[in-house]
Parts: structure tokens; sequence; C-alpha cells
């Protein structure tokens, strides 16, 4: 089975789609992939690589993860870049891929409590 | 660093004449007076309010208060967007002083991040910081300054203190001579026009064959429609701290002394009304404060 897998749209609660193992269908790269990578005591994904819309922000994408892992929606997540800057909340992943992206991927370090800085 | 030092104090100390109304939708003891203040065009609406908030408290009973937020005709406005960003972009064709209003209710989560302290600002200003090092320097710089340095640069914009600020800023913006500059220059471009908030890219400061690059070389590959075609009508102002900067200017001398304390340069595209760009849109010292 491929790690990679479609992010779930806005409109969607609770189950991400089954996994695609065809990440070349991203058409027109609208989608990036991003790779979620766990701090500390923060739970792991076993999905750790993801299509991710490029117009979608930190913050929805902070409360995917939330959702994914069953965490209260309530909790804070934080998000980090380079595993050194929070990228504000309405940033869009397209830009910190365009600026931060290595290697055709988006690496992205999430935290229940402040990791960076 | 070059010897264009009053720009920089320029651009710091550049300030917004503004009058603060209350909305009229919120539930007073009795009648509101606004509140005038020159607003820092280098700061954050939400640091620099807290005499707006204690002036409108005096009308209002304390449960009547939620989180303050301000608008500008109808747009609600992004305290994490520096002030005169804020003020170029949706209020540069105006007559000051600039009248926001303020609210007290209905916060407008869709629009706007909350900011229930100062330390939410002050991490969104380091984490600014930090991403542009990360463009400039590979965040070589800002990683080998010391928690204490970090505190100045936000002690230095939080007390409007130039020299406290420029004293650990300089350091950001040093780069290697044999380079001719960043690594990348930290920039974003807004508009008004798009529902994309701004547009970020990497570029540099000099070419691959070594030409340096200009503000017009930098819009030419973001947003091509900013630069106005030969003989053609000039469609839109790009706008930098209230002026108009020549698009001949190398955007690595712009970086170094229009940027604000985020380090980011933030270049604002107007869409250009009929009648000639009015004064309101230059930069406003403190000699020439026209507050009431």
């Amino acid at each position: 089975m491929s790690d990679s897998a479609e992010s779930p749209t806005e409109t969607q609660k609770e189950e991400p789609q089954p996994p695609s193992d065809d990440s070349a269908a991203n058409e027109e790269k609208k989608k990036i992939d991003v790779l979620l990578k766990a701090v500390g005591d923060t739970p792991i994904m076993k999905t750790k690589k993801w299509a991710v819309d490029r117009g979608r922000t930190v913050q929805s994408l902070a409360q995917f993860i939330l959702r994914f892992l069953k965490i209260d929606a309530n909790e804070q997540l934080f998000i980090y870049v380079n595993q050194s800057f929070a990228p504000s909340p309405d940033q869009e992943v397209g830009v910190l891929f365009d600026c931060f992206g290595s290697d055709g991927k988006l690496i992205l370090h999430y935290c229940k409590s402040q990791a960076w800085g | 660093m070059a010897d264009d030092k009053d720009v920089l104090r320029d651009v710091w100390f550049g300030r917004i004449p503004t009058c603060f109304t209350l909305n009229q939708d919120e539930v007073t003891e009795r009648e509101a007076e606004p509140y005038y203040l020159l607003l820092p065009r280098v700061s954050y609406l939400t640091l620099v309010t807290d005499k707006v908030k204690k002036h409108f408290l005096k009308v209002m009973k304390q449960e009547d208060m939620e989180e303050m937020w301000f608008e500008y005709e109808g747009t609600p406005l992004k305290w994490h967007y520096p002030i005169g960003v804020l003020f170029d972009l949706h209020a540069s064709n105006t007559v000051l002083p600039w009248s926001i209003t303020v609210h007290f209710k209905n916060f407008p989560d869709r629009d706007l991040l909350r900011c229930p302290s100062h330390s939410v600002i002050e991490a969104h200003f380091m984490s600014s910081i930090k991403e542009a090092d990360a463009l400039k320097h590979k965040s070589q710089v800002v990683n080998d300054m010391q928690k204490k340095d970090h505190k100045q640069l936000w002690m230095g914009l939080q007390n409007d203190k130039f020299d406290q600020f420029w004293a650990m800023n300089r350091k950001l913006m040093e780069y290697p001579t044999e380079e001719g500059g960043f690594r990348y220059i930290p920039f974003r471009i807004y508009q008004t026009m798009s529902d994309r908030p701004f547009i970020q890219k990497l570029f540099r400061p000099v070419s691959p064959e070594g030409n340096t690059h200009t503000l017009g070389s930098l819009l030419k590959e973001m947003y091509p429609a900013a630069i106005p075609n030969e003989g053609q009508q000039k469609r839109y102002q790009v706008v930098i701290h209230g002026i108009e900067p020549l698009l001949e200017t190398p955007l690595q001398w712009l970086s170094e002394h229009l940027s604000h304390p985020d380090n980011f340069l933030h270049i604002c595209i107007v869409r250009r009304l009929d009648e000639p760009p009015s004064p309101s849109c230059l930069l406003v010292f403190p000699t020439v404060t026209s507050a009431p």
C-alpha cells in the first residue's frame, strides 16, 4: 500500500478518502505533497504523505490533523516549517511549498505544544 | 549596511493620523466620542490600540465588550498585517484622518485571526522574522542570535525604539559582499482584486547572469499587469510605505531599507483612480500631524 493519500475536502468529515496510489493524478499541480511529522509526544499519523490543495490554509490543515488524530478540536496545534517558524494560520500551504518545499514535497512538523521559538 | 540610515528612520517613524469611531450597533450608556491617534506604519493595530479600548470602555459596560476588532469601509482589518500595509492596500486614496470603525461584537472569525494578548503578536512577529531569515540566510543569522537578541527586536518594535531595534536588526541585513545580496528576497505582494492573501515566491536579488534585479523585474515575474506597457495608461500603483518607488530601484536595496520590521518587503498593488493620487498616500511624518 502506498503511503500517499488524498486529503478530505472541507465538506467531508472524519473519514479521509482511501489512499490513492497514484500521486501523479494531482491534476495541474493544484495539489502539493505534504509530509506531516509529529514532534514530541504528539501522536503520529499512520499516513504521513498527503496531497493537499495549494490554497488550503495552515489553519484548516491543523484542524484536519486534529480530526484525523481524534484530538479535541479546541486543542491548539502548532505547525512548523523547517523546524524553525510557525507560519501564520491564514497562510496558504502552496506559498510555503513554493518557498520551502524540497524534492517535490513540503515537510511540516506538528506539535500540541510550542516546539520551536 | 549602506549609508542610507535616514531612510530607515523615515520608514520607522512614518505615521498615519487615524480617527477611531465606535460601531453604531454597539450598546453604550452615552454617546461615544471618536478617538484620534497617530498610528506607526510599521506596527500592528492590536499593539497600539490599548488606548482606544480604554477610551470606549468609558461609555460601555464590560459585559458588552468582547474582543475588539477594526473595520474600514466594510473590510475587517487584519491585525497581523503591518498597519502601513492595511492603509496602502485599502485606504491609500482616502482623505486623512483614516477613519476606522471599532467593533466589540460579532468577531469575524472567517476573516480575522484572534488576538487575545500581546504575546500572540510577538509570536507572529518573531515567526515572520524567522521565515524571512530562512529565505535570506537559510536561518543562519536568526539561529545564531540568543533569546535576549530576539527579545530586543520585539521590545524595539513594541516600545517604538528605533535604535534598540536596529542595533540587532542590522545583523539580519548583512550578506557576503561577493554574493551581492541575500539568498532570496523576502517579499509579499498584496492586491485587493484577488481572493488570494498575497503572492510570495522565491526570487533572488541578482540574476544568474549577474544582473541586478529591480522592483520592475520582480513585478514582471510575479504581477506583470502592474507594469504599464509603453504608451499605455497606468492602471495600477505599486506602493511601498505609501510611496511609489521607481521600478528601476534595485530589489536588494529595497529589501534592506523599505522592509518592515518583520523583515519582509510588503508591496501593495492598488488600482489607480482617474484622478491623481492624493497626498494622503504619502508617508506622514510626525511634523505634519494633522489630527485634530
